[in-house]
């Protein structure tokens, strides 16, 4: 067992975290979200180009023929620098959706009950019905614009739109092969990567608003109540990494329900607690903190939300023999314990 | 990444496995806790029998007479340990866990080969003097005096909280050597045998109502100059290292202890009908994302460590800081699943692990004091003033 970052993985996370770090670093961010949010298809394509949606295809379609930890890493990095976009979504629907492998198409998705994240920036929508997922293009989905009606987003960097009742457009859909279960494990497992990301970079920003701004004297950091809200957040996104990796390389359905769970809440409380440590500038619009928590928001919804996780995490327990029954059938020769004077 | 065993590993597993089903059944009953003789004839066996099917200091090096395996076989050690139901390590906590292996890292030859052999071979049993009563949190400011005499110091002052003081042998013992030095410079660490003259153990009662712990008077107690591990006044230094083996893999067993309890929790509320609340299904959900994810961390942990050579670096504090809250949380959940009816029941063990739970936040250092280390060591922020 190494459960660490091979060599191989590290170059590609360094990739793709210079990558991001030269074209989409704080100003086109905050361009991004300042500007009324949506898809900067450009970049997007830049992506594309890099590899990034077709990490998983095979190569002989085109693909780079990695595996979902690749893409975990790969997503992780997108949380940390915010990138808006229907990104999970794009990259489950590279072998269906002509133009997403290489970033040229953006995918987005839905389920009943949920708002369309980016719908009108769409060329295809992913729609996640139980244990059915089937994608709408053309014709069919402009239908389901015209029908949608525009929701204010509280999430600047997602415009997001609420489309009447999805069931009526299903006929109209191409199934997608695979079926609904393992994109939307899938794609939870990707966007808990996201959260991850986003999670770490809370921290990152609290640490160094803590050493950097001084009150009464001292760097706030050297005070015990922020040292503590620091620690905190150490401790989730810890906790959160190795949860996320592990469903990464195991895939297994439980150990994603789980991932996704303590990603969202690590995304969640880190962006608070980072917001608490940077005071009434945190509460600005100029700070990032609030466009990384109203993203986390919008995360933990989407995919698999807590109350689903946790029904899944709860249905596999107290059924199996409890691992540490005892054994009855051994009849060997056991050695006596030892008195010990 | 790569949560796959070697196939060495996997035959590790097996071997273990099969000993462990051969032994488990042939063991006595356990004892009663609060019969302290009993349990320690008990936990003294368990060891014995481990030492003679050579899984004793597993992850100890070959000269301080472990066996040298990888700290991914001692994972597996625990691992399968604790699935099966084996004892646990009991009074031999101190020895096997921290004083052992300052010994093996900080001992001269011969102290290694006079302490170390009887913690393997469970002979000999230790505890940890280290608190006073105003020297917890801030231990540092111990004030237990050791004055040159001769070819010994002489001991007086007073430890508390001292666990398995009843039984143990030997204490490891942090006294003050120079009491005109910086508090930190001051400090040795000794082995005193707790049967010297001078030494008086009261035990303490605790809220679980056990007897775990104790207050260890020290009237001019005599201890030889040679068995005093590392330098005078040279300690702290010795301290840390024990801590860092104390935080960094003491827990891991529990880990898989608590995913069985989660999962026996689940099934007698399925039994008793409980389950049909959603609020407690999802809150066991969510305790099943807990200890799955803190199992990982373990794994992460050790692969770290088997990478640097080992050693248990300070991501023992965040495992311990996560591991002792989610620990109580399991048992405030376990009341909720009993009920009120059985929930304050001593018979029923989980209300006893219930109370047992309360310390974990307090023991082998605060969860405010945890953080403090994660903040100033991990992260790199500024010492508090
Ligand atoms: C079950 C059990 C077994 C134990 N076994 C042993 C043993 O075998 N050997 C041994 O030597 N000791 C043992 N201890 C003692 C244990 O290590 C101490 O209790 C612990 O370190 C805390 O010290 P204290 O009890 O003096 O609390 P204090 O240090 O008085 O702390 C009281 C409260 O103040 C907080 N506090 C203190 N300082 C700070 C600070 N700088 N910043 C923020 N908050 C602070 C603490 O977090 C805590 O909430 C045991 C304790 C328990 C509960």
């Amino acid at each position: 067992m190494d459960f660490q970052l091979s060599d191989d993985q590290r170059a590609l996370r360094e990739g793709i975290a210079q990558l991001l770090a030269g074209r989409f670093g704080r100003d086109r961010m905050r361009a991004a979200h300042d500007g009324g949010g949506g898809v900067d298809r450009a970049l997007w394509a830049e992506l594309g180009a890099a590899g990034l949606f077709a990490l998983r295809l095979p190569e002989a379609a085109g693909g780079v023929g990695l595996g979902l930890p690749e893409s975990v890493l790969m997503f992780e990095e997108l949380g940390r620098a915010l990138l808006p976009g229907p990104l999970a979504a794009t990259e489950l629907a590279a072998g269906a959706v002509k133009g997403a492998a290489r970033g040229e198409a953006v995918v987005a998705q839905t389920e009943a009950g949920q708002p369309v994240a980016h719908l009108a920036d769409a060329d295809a929508l992913l729609v996640l019905a139980g244990d059915e997922a089937y994608v709408l293009a053309g014709g069919p989905l402009r239908r389901v614009l015209d029908g949608a009606r525009p929701v204010r987003s509280a999430d600047p960097g997602t415009p997001l739109w609420r489309p009447a009742a999805l069931p009526a457009y299903a006929a109209e859909g191409e199934p997608v092969p695979g079926g609904g279960a393992r994109l939307r494990r899938e794609g939870a497992l990707l966007t808990a990567a996201e959260q991850l990301g986003s999670a770490g970079r809370s921290l990152e920003e609290a640490v160094q608003h803590a050493r950097d701004r001084e009150q009464f004297g001292a760097p706030i950091g050297s005070f015990q109540a922020v040292k503590h809200l620091c620690a905190e957040m150490l401790v989730r996104t810890g906790t959160a990494r190795a949860a996320v990796y592990a469903a990464a390389v195991t895939g297994d359905p439980a150990e994603i329900a789980g991932a996704k769970l303590l990603a969202d809440e690590a995304a969640v409380r880190n962006a608070r607690d980072c917001l608490q440590v940077q005071g009434g500038m945190g509460f600005t619009w100029e700070a990032d903190v609030h466009l990384r928590l109203k993203r986390a928001w919008l995360r933990a919804g989407q995919w698999l939300a807590a109350a689903d996780a946790e029904e899944e995490l709860a249905a596999g327990l107290g059924r199996a023999e409890p691992v540490g029954a005892p054994r009855t059938h051994v009849t060997r020769h056991t050695p006596r314990l030892h008195a010990a004077e | 990444m790569d949560l796959a065993y070697t196939q060495e590993e996997r035959e590790f597993r097996a071997r273990l496995r099969e000993w462990l089903a051969a032994v488990l059944p042939g063991l006595p009953p356990r004892p009663d806790p609060a019969d302290w003789p009993g349990r320690r004839a008990y936990d003294a066996g368990w060891q014995r029998l481990l030492y003679d099917a050579g899984y004793a200091g597993l992850h100890w090096p070959a000269d301080a007479g472990g066996r040298g395996a990888t700290p991914t076989q001692h994972l597996i050690f625990l691992e399968e340990t604790e699935r099966a139901g084996a004892p646990y390590v009991g009074a031999n906590f101190v020895g096997l866990l921290h004083a052992g292996p300052t010994i093996a890292a900080e001992g001269s030859p011969e102290q290694r080969a006079r302490w170390l052999p009887p913690v393997l071979r469970g002979d000999e049993m230790w505890c940890q003097g280290f608190s006073e009563p105003g020297a917890g949190s801030d231990l540092a400011a111990l004030r237990t005096r050791a004055v040159r005499d001769g070819d010994a110091y002489v001991v007086s002052g007073q430890k508390i909280w001292t666990s398995h003081a009843e039984v143990a042998d030997w204490c490891e013992l942090l006294v003050r050597t120079d009491a005109a030095a910086p508090k930190h410079r001051g400090i040795s660490w000794l082995a005193m045998r707790m049967d010297a003259p001078g030494v008086t153990v009261r035990p303490l009662r605790t809220l679980a109502g056990s007897t775990e712990f104790a207050e260890v008077f020290l009237d001019e107690v005599r201890v030889p100059l040679a068995h005093r591990v590392g330098a005078e006044n040279d300690g702290w230094r010795v301290t840390m290292v024990t801590l860092s083996f104390e935080r960094g893999t003491a827990f891991v067993g529990e880990v898989v202890a608590c995913r069985r309890t989660l999962d026996a929790l689940a099934a007698e509320a399925r039994r008793t009908g409980r389950w049909d609340d959603p609020v407690l299904r999802r809150r066991l959900g969510r305790l099943a994302a807990e200890f799955q994810a803190l199992w990982r961390l373990t794994q992460w942990n050790v692969s770290e460590a088997q990478r640097s050579g080992g050693v248990p670096g300070a991501g023992g504090s965040v495992f311990k800081l996560r591991y002792s809250h989610a620990r109580q949380e399991l048992y405030e959940a376990a009341a909720e699943v009993l009920g009120a009816g059985d929930a304050l029941d001593l018979d029923r063990e989980w209300v006893r692990d219930r109370l047992s739970s309360l310390s974990y936040t307090i023991a082998a250092g605060t969860s405010q004091i945890q953080r403090n280390i994660v903040a100033e060591r991990i992260l790199g922020l500024p010492k508090g003033r």
